[in-house]
């Protein structure tokens, strides 16, 4: 069943002089899955989410995404993931419509293909009207799902997003998730690190980090009820403070 | 790849349009240099100001007074009452004045006996360049002095200089060449190292990362406008400098581009070496200031000569690439000379700009990472 597996880590590490970011983490992601990274600040899910797209090599560890290994593959795995972090990266200065042009050249699409993609997407985000007026002008809530669209452009297998939605207010947020449902639904699997506990609450998976180790891994509703908790949020603090 | 490399360039020219007032410094910074060392820093100096204490007031010495007043590098300033020696210290403090002439008592009857006639000139030497100046001026004056007086005196040797390349002096011939090196190098190098730690520092640079691209495609899509910048402001210092000063270009206009080509990959490359080690615009911007300016104005050979600098600085100076520069671009313009004379310092250019290119491709790479 290996074409059902879009991640999969072995030992996965890395460390920063004697500092262990990421120690020995092992996990799967099926497709199509949203997969939850959760955890404090600093408790690693940057360091491992950068791994798995090529930014940062591992220490040591085994790591294969979309079928490809880390060590060896990058290339590949670069042509099919997507990435969105949570440093807002769509240049201030440019156009909307002008952004995801750059971005469909960075990944080297057609001419005319990147004029039929920013069209449809200019029309799924509803913000036709805006195209041409500065990104530094957008809400927050807005650059955040052009920044989204924008990483999907080349239709990547794997989406990974950093925190995405920090700093946004609630509806923007519950939006934001509408739109990552709607990815998963067309198959594309979503790896999502949060520190919010109700955003952990709506992936199918959850793999629960602390101090650079994965200390819990299942599925929102079968994890409250091994705990006999209510909430991800008792979950989670009591197993941090364990 | 073609692809990946128009995206970044189409993207870093609406970087530069969009952001005029750094294109409006970019535009006048050079323009506004070449005003002021063409106008306000000229090496030659006139208008000095002296004063007399004339003790035999005779027809000679007054005709040696204005042998002084009357060139247009000196200018007599006046006293209200006759100055002695003890009122010089006074007037060289208040600096009004930058010579004192003494011509004594017996001036005139000790021309008239052809004995050896002693002048004194006292010169406030705190400005060392003045103070050669004037000396020099003095023996001028006072050459073509003696010859009008002593015809009878015999001169065996006479000097008459013939200067080449530069037959008026102007210290704009000087000036304008040494600017274009400064002034490429600085831009060039500026910008480049900028616009990468902006990148770093807003976290696009790590957005790119993630795509396929490879970091020379990154490189060469962001060297490539600031080539093209870098190019029309060498042109506009050219035509600026033509337009004001007559600075002439002798030699091949065709050379003298190719090789202000080969001079801004050299910046570029250094602009992209810092930007691989500075963590912010503002040090990347320091940085490149201090690694740019010092070292090209005074050790390249822009204003103080090398050959009498200490041995550690001429080797220093071999490194900085616009040592080499300026003996092309001064080679072209001003003596009209061209490849055969220039290939060694081109290939020096050349060396220094692949060795810095290669050091900082490598290291873009692995700084990238962490």
């Amino acid at each position: 069943m290996h074409n059902t597996v879009a991640v999969k880590t072995e030992k996965l590490s890395r460390s920063f002089g004697q500092f262990k970011a990421v120690d020995e983490i092992s996990f799967e992601v099926g497709k199509g899955e949203i997969f939850g990274f959760l955890g404090a600040n600093g408790a690693g899910k940057t360091t491992a989410i950068r791994m798995l797209c090529g930014l940062l090599p591992p220490t040591s560890g085994e790591a294969t995404i979309a079928g490809f290994d880390v060590y060896k593959q990058a290339l590949a795995i670069k042509k099919n993931i997507g990435y969105m972090s949570q440093r807002f990266s769509l240049y201030e200065d440019l156009t909307v419509r002008e952004n995801i042009e750059f971005y469909g050249g960075v990944y080297g699409l057609s001419r005319a293909s990147i004029v039929s993609k920013t069209k449809t997407l200019l029309r799924e985000l509803n913000i036709e009207s805006q195209q041409d007026s500065l990104t530094r002008s957008l809400p927050l809530g807005w650059k955040q799902r052009l920044a989204l669209s924008t990483s999907l452009l080349h239709d990547p297998s794997i989406i990974f997003l950093d925190e995405p939605t920090g700093g946004v207010d609630p509806i923007s947020r519950r939006n934001f998730w509408r739109i990552i449902y709607d990815i998963a639904n067309r198959g594309t699997t979503v790896f999502v690190t949060t520190h919010y506990m109700d955003e952990a609450e709506y992936c199918n998976r959850l793999s629960i980090m602390h101090q650079g180790r994965i200390v819990e891994i299942g599925n929102p509703t079968s994890l409250k009820d091994k705990y006999r908790m209510d909430s991800i949020q008792d979950v989670f603090i009591h197993l941090v403070n364990h | 790849m073609i692809r990946r490399i128009k995206g970044i360039i189409r993207k870093e020219f609406i970087h530069i349009f969009r952001d005029w007032r750094t294109l409006m410094i970019i535009i006048l910074m050079p323009i506004l240099m070449i005003v002021l060392y063409g106008y306000a820093i000229t090496l030659d100096m006139r208008n000095i100001r002296f004063s007399v204490i004339d003790d035999a007031a005779t027809p000679e010495s007054r005709e040696l007074i204005s042998g002084f007043s009357e060139n247009g590098f000196f200018v007599l300033v006046p006293n209200p009452k006759p100055i002695t020696r003890n009122d010089v210290e006074h007037l060289f403090r208040r600096r009004d004045v930058a010579m004192v002439l003494v011509i004594p008592n017996d001036f005139s009857k000790s021309m008239t006996m052809q004995q050896s006639t002693k002048i004194q000139i006292l010169v406030d030497a705190s400005d060392s360049n003045v103070g050669t100046f004037i000396n020099n001026y003095s023996n001028q004056v006072f050459q073509l002095f003696n010859q009008r007086h002593n015809r009878r005196l015999p001169l065996n040797v006479r000097l008459e200089p013939r200067v080449f390349y530069n037959a008026d002096m102007k210290s704009s011939y000087f000036f304008v060449p040494g600017l274009i090196a400064l002034i490429l190098l600085l831009i060039s190098a500026l910008l480049t190292s900028i616009t990468i730690t902006r990148e770093k520092e807003m976290g696009t640079m790590e957005q790119i990362l993630v795509s396929p691209i490879h970091p020379v495609e990154i490189i060469i899509g962001k060297v490539i406008p600031y080539i093209s910048l870098g190019f029309f402001n060498g042109a506009m210092i050219l035509i600026s400098s033509r337009i004001l000063f007559d600075v002439p270009v002798r030699g091949s206009l065709v050379l003298l581009t190719g090789l202000a080509l080969v001079y801004i990959f050299v910046a570029l490359s250094f602009g992209l070496l810092i930007s691989t080690v500075a963590k912010t615009q503002q040090i990347a911007m320091l940085m490149t200031l201090m690694a740019t300016i010092l070292p090209t104005i005074i050790i390249s050979g822009f204003i103080f000569p090398i050959a009498s600098m200490p041995v550690a600085l001429q080797a220093v100076s071999r490194v900085i690439p616009a040592t080499y520069f300026l003996i092309i671009i001064r080679g072209i313009m001003l003596k009209g000379v061209g490849l055969p004379e220039l290939w060694i310092h081109a290939s020096a250019l050349t060396g220094i700009g692949l060795a810095m290119l290669t050091l900082a491709t490598r290291r873009f790479s692995v700084t990238l990472e962490t």
